[in-house]
């Protein structure tokens, strides 16, 4: 990786993205990167398409496949997440959650057209008309929504995952994904506090909301690890310097995820009235290889009916 | 003013009370006299502090009510673009009925009585809400027709007698008339689209145009509270001139649009210099105002629903809350 590559976008300036930690075999010298940027000129999914239109960003095949995995993770996410709007328990988490699924949003639409960019492919294209074993979303991000602790549970390792991906890919040697991340590292990090606040008031607030998070994290942590899986690609993606094999996050996201659990009260034996998350089975995974959960048809379903009953349409 | 007489002060009142009575009554109508503010803290008339909560409160609930069909349609878009418009459009929604129920909590009612009103069946919010959102057309009339209503009713509040109503109308005629043009953007698009598209668009404000005439509220002749609002400086114009005035601009940008309304009685009556548009069915707008609309029950349904299945984590967060604070305090 390089601190000295440059980017195409309007993105330099003073902004506050720290590269505390080095990506896979990063110089990590955050400070002189040309991926920070400031909220006024923030990276939008249409200059993305504007520079792909213009021919002056194409990615190769690996960081296209590489791109299409996040992509596919917050946009699976965002669709679970906008469920919430005017359902939520009160109007400030209706905007909370809503502002988080459009956080994903972005993020989703500007992976999704960096990766069109290498297939000739729009991001609406990627979206709405592949199907469902060409997605690359992993388990995690497909569950449903269930109650608001199984959300927030969901919710809680997913931004502490992301925030760790994200903050290596502000080195990346690929300036359009470093320059992704470091615009969705600010808000993912918003995503954290959020979820972990929840995570401290449901393990702290009555039995019913205790029992309940203890609920949605023994759903959820079944499909944990195949977050941090690596696979050839990860391996390629990390030697190029582009990319980070997800398994170099582990550790610090369960240091991270392991203080809060603690201040919660969660970290014990399930018999002891925590968790007990080191006994709970993983699930064998496989969206990064178009094998999905049961559910992603249904989202898919959804999702896709309108934008597939009018082929070629624009909206 | 009209204001005048129509407070008496109550006898039963000690002296000094009725003195200070009528004080608040003389600053009350001098405010309204100079088309100044009150404040929260002013003295008011109660029926004045009663048809603001009843006005406030009803706008805030129709903000809420109102998310429900364009949520209908979050998961759908037909682009992720639109997708994204769309959610951080019902996203402001939730922001206009906070702004609202904090500016109906100045007037002395808390949001969780105003929202068990609404859930009770003891609050009203806009009819128009109780018609369907059936195809994504629909996203396009709602934000082209019912929020540029809404902005034309709207954007004289900003100019309402009591201070927090009008500076939380500021805000949200900002984002409303942000909704407006993506409502008339989204049709646009369909109407330069394929004839499905522009088959979509058409049918879609031949279903809405109606009901958002209708949500000016009914004609002058009958509509009792309006010469009361006017004369308090909540409301500045009637009914039927706000009304009048949303026909002559929807007659203007459906040529644009290259769509049309479904209303050959429309016309610029030269005499009086106003709009006309021909006969609404009242009756059908009392029905839905009565419960009998397409989508009633199911409104008010999602909103319960909501309500009571979030009663958990907004207890948890009480008690979470409540702990911490004892905490604080041994500490």
């Amino acid at each position: 990786m390089t601190s000295e590559h440059s980017t195409d976008f309007a993105i330099e300036g003073h902004g506050d993205i720290s590269v505390g930690v080095s990506g896979a075999g990063a110089s990590g010298d955050g400070s002189a990167s040309a991926t920070r940027i400031t909220p006024g000129n923030a990276l939008r999914p249409e200059d993305i398409a504007l520079e792909v239109r213009r021919g002056t960003v194409r990615p190769g095949e690996d960081v296209a496949e590489y791109a299409l995995r996040l992509g596919d993770d917050a946009l699976i996410l965002a669709q679970r997440l906008g469920h919430w709007i005017s359902r939520a328990p009160e109007l400030e988490e209706d905007i909370a959650l809503g502002n988080i699924a459009l956080d994903q949003l972005g993020h989703a639409r500007s992976f999704l057209t960096y990766a069109g960019a290498h297939w000739d492919k729009s991001e609406d294209e990627l979206a709405y008309f592949r199907r469902e074993p060409e997605f690359r979303s992993a388990h995690l991000f497909e569950q449903p929504n269930g109650d608001f602790a199984v959300t927030i549970a969901r919710q809680f390792i997913v931004s502490y995952y992301q925030f760790e991906l994200y903050e290596r890919l502000t080195g990346s040697a690929d300036a359009t994904i470093a320059a992704i991340a470091a615009k969705a590292l600010k808000e993912v990090d918003y995503h954290r506090d959020h979820s972990a606040q929840w995570v401290l008031r449901l393990a702290g607030g009555t039995e019913e909301s205790r029992r309940r998070i203890i609920r949605g994290f023994r759903l959820l942590w079944p499909y944990v690890d195949e977050i941090f899986e690596d696979d050839e690609l990860t391996a390629r993606l990390a030697e190029a310097g582009t990319g980070v094999q997800p398994s170099t996050l582990r550790e610090d996201f369960d240091r991270l995820t392991g203080e809060v659990l603690a201040e919660a009260g969660l970290a014990g034996e399930y018999a002891e009235g925590g968790l007990g998350l080191d006994r709970i089975p993983q699930s064998l995974g496989g969206g990064r290889r178009g094998k999905h959960s049961e559910h992603l048809g249904f989202v898919l379903a959804e999702m896709q009916v309108l934008a597939r009953e009018h082929p070629g349409a624009s909206w | 003013m009209a204001s005048q007489n129509l407070q008496s002060v109550p006898a039963e009142l000690s002296p000094e009370e009725q003195e200070r009575e009528r004080a608040g009554q003389a600053y009350f109508d001098r405010i309204i006299a100079e088309d100044s503010r009150i404040e929260p803290r002013d003295w008011m008339p109660e029926a004045y502090r009663r048809t603001l909560l009843r006005q406030v409160s009803q706008h805030a609930h129709s903000e809420i009510i109102g998310m429900q069909p364009e949520a209908n349609w979050i998961s759908r878009a037909p682009s992720l673009k639109r997708k994204a418009i769309l959610m951080a459009k019902v996203q402001d929604e939730a922001g206009h009925g906070l702004y609202l129920y904090s500016a109906a909590e100045t007037l002395g009612q808390s949001r969780d009585k105003m929202m068990q009103d609404l859930i009770d069946g003891k609050a009203r919010y806009s009819s128009i809400f109780n018609y369907p959102a059936v195809s994504w057309a629909d996203m396009g009339a709602i934000g082209w027709l019912v929020d540029g209503a809404a902005i034309c009713n709207q954007v004289p509040l900003c100019r309402a007698s009591y201070g927090p109503y009008g500076r939380a109308m500021v805000r949200i005629c900002k984002e409303e008339s942000f909704h407006q043009r993506q409502g008339f953007e989204i049709l646009l698009e369909l109407s330069n689209g394929t004839p499905a598209q522009k088959q979509m668009a058409q049918d879609a404000v031949n279903r809405w145009y109606a009901p958002a005439l209708m949500m000016f509220g009914p004609p002058d002749d009958d509509s009792p509270n309006s010469k009361q609002s006017m004369a308090w400086n909540i409301k500045r114009f009637s009914n039927d001139e706000l009304r009048s005035r949303f026909v002559g601009m929807m007659v203007e940008q459906v040529k644009v649009l290259g769509l049309s309304l479904p209303d050959p009685d429309i016309r610029f009556n030269e005499e009086t210099k106003k709009w006309e548009h021909g006969p609404l069915d009242w009756n059908e707008f009392k029905d839905v105002l009565a419960g009998k609309g397409p989508c009633n029950a199911q409104r008010m349904e999602r909103r319960r629903q909501a309500h009571e299945d979030g009663a958990w984590v907004r207890e948890a967060a009480a008690a979470y809350a409540a702990k911490q604070a004892q905490k604080e305090h041994a500490a």
